[in-house]
């Protein structure tokens, strides 16, 4: 069978370029706003300044000099790791809604953050790691970060884990893979619960701190590079598995007659992000919000398409949180809000009113 | 003979679902697998492909066993065109462009977009071209999914039901595409159907089967009231509208309202 009287529609193409204007400008804002991030906080940075030491201008001044340090060590990491874990998260989350066959596939409905926020109170609860000490913004800081952040990372896997040795036993099936998660969710909840029930009083503020998740938390460049190596590979992996998710969006049955090992699939893509979750919850703590609805409101600009709707969900949780991590430090500055509050605060909204106003037509 | 089904076999859990299957099919020849409802039909055509996997037997098509054949390599053989269509927010021309999967390498190429520009010509849906499938009819989606198994380039295709759904005109209308499309460029065409005059009247040869095996298998002089009541468990007439043969469920004997069967 072969046919050879076909021509490239004209009108295709328009609407594919359509397409790629969404994501190029979306691209584009995620950019300004980066700038725009860096130059606001308690020290107000001029943008033309931002963009001079960003370009790796030679500093003169000794007031230049500050404020090189403040963009290099403070700045420029935390908006980064808004980046990092915006767009970590909400690609975790399309690619579970796919591989799950289920609109509230996210890093949160297979339990991962709550395992993590699990193991974190674990840490700080049973092995100690929870002294805290307040500072100027009444923040609280973990004395142990890294085996807290450790603690985290298994409780995480541990999850995953297990949710793939229960459908390994009863094969991957969508239904078994969520509902054993949900399962997960509410035992490690029961579990923080009962570890803070036994709790002192800085123990207890300490676990509560944690969840909220914070991307200011990131320590050194180190810890960014870790993220954003895991989160940029999971993105390449994605995008090159984007006809596979297709296929399955279009059904197992016709996945399997196109050829996609539609089990395979499923599981090393449910492996991979949890394990982006898994990385970013451990190091930040729980953000939720980005990864289920980010993936919705793309859908609702975009479509269900893969091939746009995986780069829109990386950009658009991306900037979402990055907004949202500016907007916590400006509204009670000098306090800082729980970024994860914020995420909830201003997309909520948004996302009820792209569901009232359907599709984009 | 581009396909042969030789001892084929499945089981589900231990239990026999199909055995001793065997039957071949010739290019240009529309097949359709006939029988009662739990019989196996679905069944059989997803073993075709290896969407099941079949525990006993062989399927060649055109001579190359398939278990000797990757998934890939038997997607740019076999389309399938299952019984529920899925939807999504989706233009009807990436929903068929995804038929391009089994031979997309990292992207798509100009090659692909107008393999699926000459499928959507050769249905006459151009019109549809940027259409949402969730927004489509039954009738439209089906021909999506057709379209869809289409642009496989395939030399077999398997469609499960594929006029369920529709009403009459849309029924008569897919059923007259595929067997057009079927002589014009030398495939074949398998499809379990319900409808027996429907079977009759676009479909050259017919598998029935029964109990999982297959009952007869032929052309349409096996479709007799006696094979008929044998596979379905239902007396029927057979007898000719137009020059068209037809099945009607009854008997002389048999009162179709009441069920009564009176003393022959």
């Amino acid at each position: 069978m072969h046919f050879a009287d076909g021509a490239v529609p004209e009108d295709y193409l328009v609407y594919v370029r359509r397409k790629y204007f969404w994501i190029m400008g979306g691209l584009l804002f995620l950019f300004f706003m980066l700038i725009y991030s860096i130059s606001v906080g308690a020290v107000e940075i001029p943008l033309c300044k931002v963009i001079q030491i960003l370009s790796g201008q030679e500093v003169t001044t000794k007031w230049d000099e500050t404020v090189s340090s403040i963009i290099w060590n403070i700045r420029l990491p935390q908006a980064l790791a808004a980046i990092v874990a915006g767009a970590g998260l909400s690609v975790a989350g399309v690619v579970m809604q796919s591989i799950l066959r289920n609109p509230l596939g996210s890093p949160f409905t297979l339990g991962i953050s709550n395992a993590g926020a699990f193991g974190a109170a674990f840490s700080v609860i049973v092995l100690g790691t929870g002294r805290m000490q307040s500072t100027v913004a009444n923040a609280v800081i973990i004395n142990n970060p890294y085996l807290t952040t450790m603690v985290a990372f298994i409780f995480c896997l541990l999850a995953t884990g297990i949710i793939l040795l229960i459908s390994r036993v009863r094969g991957s099936s969508p239904e078994v893979m969520v509902l054993a998660g949900v399962a997960l969710s509410s035992l490690f909840t029961a579990g923080t619960m009962f570890l803070q029930y036994f709790a002192d009083d800085t123990q207890l503020a300490a676990v509560v701190f944690w969840t909220f998740g914070d991307v200011g938390r990131v320590k050194n460049w180190l810890e960014l590079e870790i993220m954003a190596g895991v989160v940029l590979l999971a993105i390449i992996f994605f995008i090159a598995n984007r006809w596979n998710y297709n296929a399955i969006d279009a059904g197992d049955e016709t996945a399997k007659s196109l050829g996609v090992n539609v089990e395979r699939i499923r599981t090393v893509g449910m492996i991979i992000a949890a394990l982006v979750s898994a990385v970013i919850v451990s190091f930040l703590g729980v953000i939720g919000f980005v990864g289920l609805i980010c993936p919705h409101m793309v859908r609702r600009i975009i479509g269900d398409d893969q091939r746009y709707l995986i780069p829109g969900s990386t950009l658009l949780g991306a900037i979402l949180l990055l907004i949202s991590d500016t907007a916590a430090r400006l509204i009670v500055a000098p306090y800082v809000l729980p970024v994860s509050v914020l995420t909830a605060f201003m997309g909520a909204p948004t996302f009820i009113y792209l569901l009232l106003r359907g599709y984009k037509r | 003979m581009i396909l042969s089904v030789e001892e084929l076999q499945f089981l589900y859990r231990n239990r026999k679902i199909l055995h001793e299957i065997a039957f071949s099919i010739d290019e240009g020849e529309v097949v359709a697998i006939l029988g009662p409802n739990g019989v196996g039909k679905t069944t059989l055509l997803k073993c075709l492909n290896r969407i099941l996997h079949p525990k006993g037997g062989a399927v060649h098509i055109d001579g190359e066993n398939l278990s000797s054949l990757g998934t890939m390599e038997i997607a740019r053989r076999i389309g399938y065109v299952p019984q529920r269509v899925e939807t999504g927010r989706l233009t009807a021309f990436d929903a068929v462009l995804l038929g391009r999967r089994p031979h997309i390498k990292w992207d798509i190429t100009e090659n692909d977009l107008k393999i699926v520009d000459s499928v959507f010509r050769l249905l006459s849906m151009e019109s549809l071209r940027l259409s949402y499938i969730d927004e489509m009819s039954g009738g439209e989606l089906q021909k999506v999914a057709i379209a869809r198994s289409l642009v496989q380039e395939p030399k077999v295709l398997l469609l499960d039901e594929p006029t369920s759904s529709l009403d009459l005109k849309n029924q008569v209308e897919i059923l007259a595409t595929i067997r057009q499309i079927v002589l014009q460029h030398r495939i074949a065409a398998v499809m379990t159907m319900h409808d027996l005059n429907q079977a009759l009247r676009y479909a050259d040869r017919f598998i029935l089967l029964k109990g999982g095996k297959v009952h007869s298998h032929g052309g349409v002089e096996v479709i007799t009231p006696q094979v008929i009541e044998e596979v379905y468990g239902l007396p029927v007439i057979i007898g000719e509208i137009s020059g068209m043969r037809c099945v009607v469920p009854g008997s002389p004997v048999w009162d179709c309202n009441t069920g009564y069967v009176a003393s022959k």
